[in-house]
Formats: C-alpha cells, structure tokens, sequence
C-alpha cells in the first residue's frame, strides 16, 4: 500500500511511541503537589521546554492543548474577545478549525475582513496593511503559515512586520509547517501560533498554542487554571510526552527530510505529468510545502479518483471534507479562482517521513488507467438524462 | 461481479449488500447524499440523506468489512426528482418521486457512473425479484407482498435492469429485519422510512407552496357547473382527495364530495360523487415494455405503489399504452404510474409501465 496522505495524519515516530508509551504507564496529575506529582510536572515542564527550544518560544509561551483545532479556536476567539475590538482580517483559505471559528465570530457580531489570495492560495502583506490601514478596530489577523490543502507557504513574517508595526495581534495556523519547513516563533513576530502533534509524528489529540506573553486571550474552557489560566484542564502527560518527542525529531531531521522529500514529491509530479500530461499542479510551484502535491485531472471527479486509488492501494485525499463524508469543492481552490469542475477534480498527495521511492512508483503504476476510467465516469457523470418531453 | 450496493443507511440496502458479500461477489458501498443540505444529525431522519444515515451505512459496511465512500448526488437529484416534482404538481399532474429516483439517480447516474468504474451491477434494497431469462430480464413482485416495490422498478429499462440486483426479494421484511439482527447490523430495528424524503415533515402542500407559482382558482360543481368556492391554488389538491375542500357540507344530494380533476390552466378544481372517481380506462405514454406486446394482453393493472390493483386488458398502439380495468378504480391522476403484471403463482411477472396521461 503507497500511504500519500501525510498531511492528514502521518505515522508516529518509533520514538515518540516509546516515550509516550513509557510515561502512560506512570500516575500523576501535573497539578498534584506530592511525589507522583512532582514527577509527572517535571514531565510535562521538560516537553514544554524542548518544544519551546525546538519553535524558537519561551516556555511559558507554550500551551498545551487538545489539537490543532481547539488552538485554533482559542487564538481567534480568545484573543478576539479579549481585545474589545470588533475586527477580525482573516484569509479565505484558512483551515476549517479557523475560517468557521471566523464564521461564528461574524454570527455573534463581529465584523470581518475576508484577504484575499492570489492564484497560488497566497495572502500578501500588501493586502493586509490595506485592510488593516482601513479600520482602527481589528482585534486579529489570522493566516496559515502553508497551506493543507495545496501547500503553498505565505510571507508569515512580512504579515507579522505589518500587524506588528500597527500594533494587531497576528496569528497563524502553522499545523502543516512545523516539521516541514523552519518553524521559529520569535523570529515570525506572530503573536500566536498553532501546531499539532499528530501531523509531526506525535500522538493524536495533543497539541500547542505558542502564545506571545504579551498577549492577551480569553479562554474558550473555565477550570483549573492550567496553562496560564487560558487553557483550564487535566495535562494529558504521555500525549505532551510524546508530542515533545516527535517535535523534537521532526524539527532536527526538517532540513535534511525536507530536501529528500521534495526531491521525491518533485518525481511524483513529473512522473504523473508523464502519464496525464493534462495535469494541473495547484499551489506555488516553487514556495510550497515539500510533502505537497495537488493536482488536478481536468474532466475527472475527485471522488471517482480517489476510490479507484484506494482499490488499487494508493490512498490520498480529495481536500476537505464534511462530516458525511462528501467531497465539496474545495474553498481553497474556489478563493484561488478555480473553476469548480476543475476543484472538484483534484486530489492532494502528500509525502512524510516515512514515504519512500516505491510509494511514488504505486502510484505511477496505476494512475494512467485510473485517470482514464475515471475520465469516462465523469463524462457519464455529465451526460443529462434522455429527457422525457411533458405536454 | 463487482458490484456497488447502494447503502441509504436503512436495514434494506445493509441486509442486500451483506448478501451480495455472502454471494461472494466484489461489493462497494456507496451511500448517496441527495439533499443539498445534509442539515443537523436529526432532521429529516425518517427519509435519505442526513448525516446520521450515512454514519448507519458506512458502519454497516465496516461491519462487512467493504469500502465505503459517499457519493454527492444532491445537484442531480434536484434536478432530476425535487424539480420535477414540483413540476408536475404545477401541471395538475401526480407524480411518484420514488419511481423517478429509481429511473433517474439509482439506475441512471449511479449505474453510469458505476459501469463507468468498472462496475458490473448496482445492488439495492428493494423488494423485488429480478432474473436473467433467455437474456431478458424477468422482473417479478416480491415474495413479501406487503413491502413489494416492483411498481416503482416497472419503469427500468432492460438495460437498466440487466446491471440490477435486488438480493432480498425472495424475503420478508421480518426476515430481513431478523437477519440483519443476526448479522449484528445495528440498524436491525431502525424504522422504515415512509414518507417522501425530501419533505421529512411529510407537509407536501407547504413544500410545494414554497416552490412553484400557485394560482388561486375555482371550486366546480362537476356534475353542474357550480363555483363551489375558491382555493389557493391546485397544489392544495390531489384526485380523491375528500377532506379539506373548504366548502360547506355535503351537495344538494346529501353525498360527500370528492376532487375529480385538477386543471391546472384555469386553476379550477373539479370536485364531485364517489361514483365519479372510478377509472375503467387509463391511457399512458412513455410506455416501458419488458415482452412483447402484441394485441390485448390479460394481465393485472397496477396504479400506485401499494395497493390499487384490478384486473384489466392491456394494448400498446402507437406508443400509447392504453389499459381497460375490468373492475374499476379510484383515485387514478395524470403522472402516476400504470404497472401491468401477468399473474403467476411464482410471483406476478411485470409486462410494463407507463405514465398515465388519461383516465375514464
């Protein structure tokens, strides 16, 4: 089986099993003041201050939290409420974990600035200072560092200069950069900044919210007071345990994986073009995530594509999806000013880890009469009934 | 065969896609999302289509350890089945959404796509006997007379039916529900869906209020000419209807009233005796014949999807399928379906279907 969904989810480091596997066979609660306590805070200050090394964040900067979607919440809801403003800028490709937290955050009264991207998926710097010149009430600006859906990366830190200069917090979803590409939190001037556990090799269910300290956020969860009093609730040990494991490794080895493993997603692409020269590379061809290739197979739809794949062993992905499970044009490739036949007939590769030669070969073994049948069903898809002439 | 068993996430299709697994065939599952708008976890779930059905049928097959994938059919269903409905509602006209599904989205797009796929056969839930015989396809009622869903197949063509498969019209729906219990399908006891599915409050005169132009009209006294009095417009009606006609009590002749006739042109309503609603001739266009249909045939008219059936002699001329009851029926409107059937002690034999365009 060639496993090309990376950027779903991606396998767990043996590493960071061992070391999470470790810590759940210990007890403690982090918030406890005895013995096992103490043992399982010592746990968790250790991930956080490995995590904050790795990022390039202080420690105290580090929130631990349930994924990628609750840090995305938190950042948008939290710093919105907490600043009193009632403008929010965010960009039309976010990931759901941001765009429907925007969305609610517009029902409940605010007002919203939707940039917009070029033909790459990509926000400008330029576009921001322009909305952000054009009101004095902007509690937030959210852009994703790369893309999930088509990789293309964005000028997070020339964002960051321009929401700095005006004094507005930015913050940026950067679940598929970490690992990918270099990751340094101080360095960005972002203000705040998500991760997850599970698309860096850690476990499922654990991830951060690098959170400036001058920053203010009001949290989503009232409790106990973990985390800065923002992010209330029992630490999960083995998961922080883990995710500080797999952080670490993923952050160590970027540099070296990156460069194999573009030059292995550039194979993929040529390779594929070779068999379907019609195919579309979306994305930034050069500014993209390493693991990422989106194509489009003009004439063909997602769905069909994707489950010929999956019986022939290569599994991908269609792009977003809802909760029945029915492939929707993507928005991402809609904000990009892709026809929706086009975005409907595309599929996301994406390479990690543990990817390898023979994976790409999977895919280029079948591919060509996979494209083909799945040409002939959408012309089927197409072809309107015989219609019956009512008097 | 490989074979795509279509999974509304009802007991039906889970039971019939179990045993095409069982019969040792390829089978997908794939289950269809019609409504454009799947809404919350609960609405609507008595018909297709919301998020709950689908979770049904995908761990139905998880259980059966198949693939499973939705399929987006809302746009076409839409077009295909909700607008014509609404159509043929303005045209005065009665139509069966369910047969038009079958005909349109089961049989049509998800077969073309299918067979586009590399599919060999659609796999369903319908009770109904399907079999190859001198390479025509036989289609039968279903050993379960009560559930027999033979009427909204009649109108499949034999190419459509040929890449048809209908593993439970041998069974009864207890036995259908007690297999899936053995199975440990969990939608074992799950209601039978009833009403249409995209009206899930079962409110058709509201839905179709909100969607086609509706024009008041007249009440009419059929039997003299009488305005009765006025009504919304001809949606608010359909052919028998007796209740909720907005007029005052019986006619001059102490009888209650039925509505005869819709004409949607005028926006009059016809209304009248019992007696009046009898049918003893139907003529119907767009005929699908499975034998040939040489000269009057004796056979078994069929005029909704349960019930109303009589014995009758049936004759196509010219591409018109005209069918004389030997006893009469009620309630026969333009745009239903007439089902022929040779009767046979093995289960009734379908002959052919079409749509009624005159009664009587």
């Amino acid at each position: 089986m060639a496993y090309l969904d990376h950027a779903a989810t991606t396998p767990m480091h043996p590493q960071a099993v061992a070391a999470m596997t470790e810590a759940l066979s210990t007890t403690g609660n982090a918030s406890s003041l005895h013995t096992s306590g103490r043992r399982a805070r010592r746990a968790i200050e250790e991930a956080r201050e490995n995590i904050a090394d790795a990022l390039g964040a202080r420690p105290s900067e580090v929130l631990f939290t349930g994924g990628g979607t609750e840090s995305d919440n938190l950042a948008v809801k939290g710093i919105y409420w907490a600043s009193g403003r009632r403008r929010v800028l965010a960009s039309a490709v976010e990931h759901h974990a941001v765009l429907d937290a925007v969305e609610w955050l517009e029902r409940q009264g605010a007002d919203v600035t939707w940039l917009p991207t070029d033909r790459f998926g990509r926000v400008s710097p330029e576009s921001v200072a322009e909305a952000l010149d054009a009101s004095d009430d902007v509690a937030l600006v959210t852009t994703m560092w790369a893309n999930n859906e088509v990789g293309t990366i964005n000028p997070v830190h020339e964002i960051a200069a321009v929401c700095a200069a005006r004094g507005v917090p930015f913050h940026t979803d950067a679940v598929q950069a970490v690992g990918a590409v270099p990751v340094d939190f101080a360095a960005s001037g972002a203000s705040a900044l998500t991760m997850t556990g599970h698309k860096v090799g850690g476990p499922y269910g654990v991830g951060v919210l690098l959170l400036a300290r001058d920053v203010k956020c009001t949290p989503l969860m009232h409790g106990g007071g973990q985390e800065r009093d923002v992010r209330s609730g029992t630490l999960d040990v083995p998961s922080i345990v883990g995710l500080a494991r797999a952080v670490r490794i993923s952050v160590e080895e970027q540099a070296f994986r990156a460069v194999e493993i573009a030059a292995l997603r550039d194979e993929l692409i040529a390779s594929v073009r070779a068999v379907v020269p019609d195919v579309i590379v979306n994305g930034d061809p050069v500014d993209r995530l390493p693991g990422n290739a989106h194509l489009t197979f003009p004439g063909c739809e997602g769905d069909s594509l994707l489950m010929l794949l999956d019986a022939r062993g290569v599994e991908c992905s269609t792009g977003s999806a809802c909760t029945a499970g029915v492939a929707q044009p993507s928005h991402v490739l809609l904000a990009m000013g892709v026809e929706p036949a086009l975005a409907r007939g595309s599929l996301r590769f994406s390479l990690g880890h543990t990817s390898t030669r023979a994976d790409v070969e999977k895919l280029v073994s079948v591919i060509g009469p996979v494209v083909e049948r799945a040409r002939t069903a959408g012309l089927a898809g197409m072809r309107r009934s015989r219609k019956v002439v009512k008097q | 065969m490989k074979v795509l068993a279509a999974m509304s996430g009802g007991v039906d299709s889970a039971v019939a896609a179990a045993r095409a697994v069982e019969a040792g065939h390829d089978v997908t599952g794939v289950h269809l999302a019609l409504s454009a708008k799947p809404g919350t976890l609960r609405t609507g779930a008595r018909g297709c289509c919301t998020i709950e059905d689908a979770h049904d049928a995908r761990r139905a097959a998880d259980l059966m350890g198949i693939p499973f994938y939705v399929w987006d059919f809302a746009e076409r269903f839409t077009e295909e089945v909700v607008e014509d409905f609404v159509a043929e509602y303005a045209a005065g006209r009665t139509p069966n959404p369910c047969l038009r599904c079958n005909e349109r989205i089961k049989f049509e797009a998800l077969l073309d796509k299918a067979i586009a796929l590399g599919f060999d056969a659609v796999c369903t839930g319908h009770y109904a006997r399907l079999e190859m015989v001198g390479g025509r396809p036989e289609l039968r009622r279903s050993a379960d007379m009560g559930k027999d869903q033979s009427y909204v197949l009649a109108s499949l063509t034999a190419d459509q039916l040929a890449h048809a498969m209908f593993p439970l019209g041998d069974t009864t729906k207890d036995d259908v529900r007690a297999e899936a219990a053995s199975r440990g399908l969990s939608v074992a006891k799950k209601p039978d869906s009833h009403d249409i599915c995209f009206i899930p409050d079962g409110d058709t005169q509201k839905f179709l209020a909100g969607r086609m132009e509706t024009k008041p009209g007249l009440l009419i006294d059929d039997a003299t000419g009488a305005v009765l009095g006025r009504h919304a417009g001809v949606h608010e009606f359909t052919v028998g209807q007796r209740k909720g006609l907005g007029i005052d009590g019986p006619a001059a002749d102490g009888r209650p009233r039925y509505v005869l006739a819709l004409e949607p042109v005028s926006g009059n309503v016809r209304v009248g005796a019992a007696e009046k609603l009898a049918v003893t001739g139907i003529s119907a266009s767009a005929p699908v014949a499975h034998v040939e249909l040489d000269g009057p045939v004796e056979c078994v008219a069929q005029v909704r999807a349960h019930g109303g059936t009589a014995p009758a002699v049936a004759e196509l001329v010219d591409g018109v399928l005209r069918v004389q009851l030997r006893e009469p029926l009620k309630g026969v409107a333009p745009g239903q379906a007439v089902a022929i059937y040779r009767e046979d002690a093995a289960g009734d034999i379908v002959l052919a279907s079409a749509t009624i365009d005159a009664t009587s």
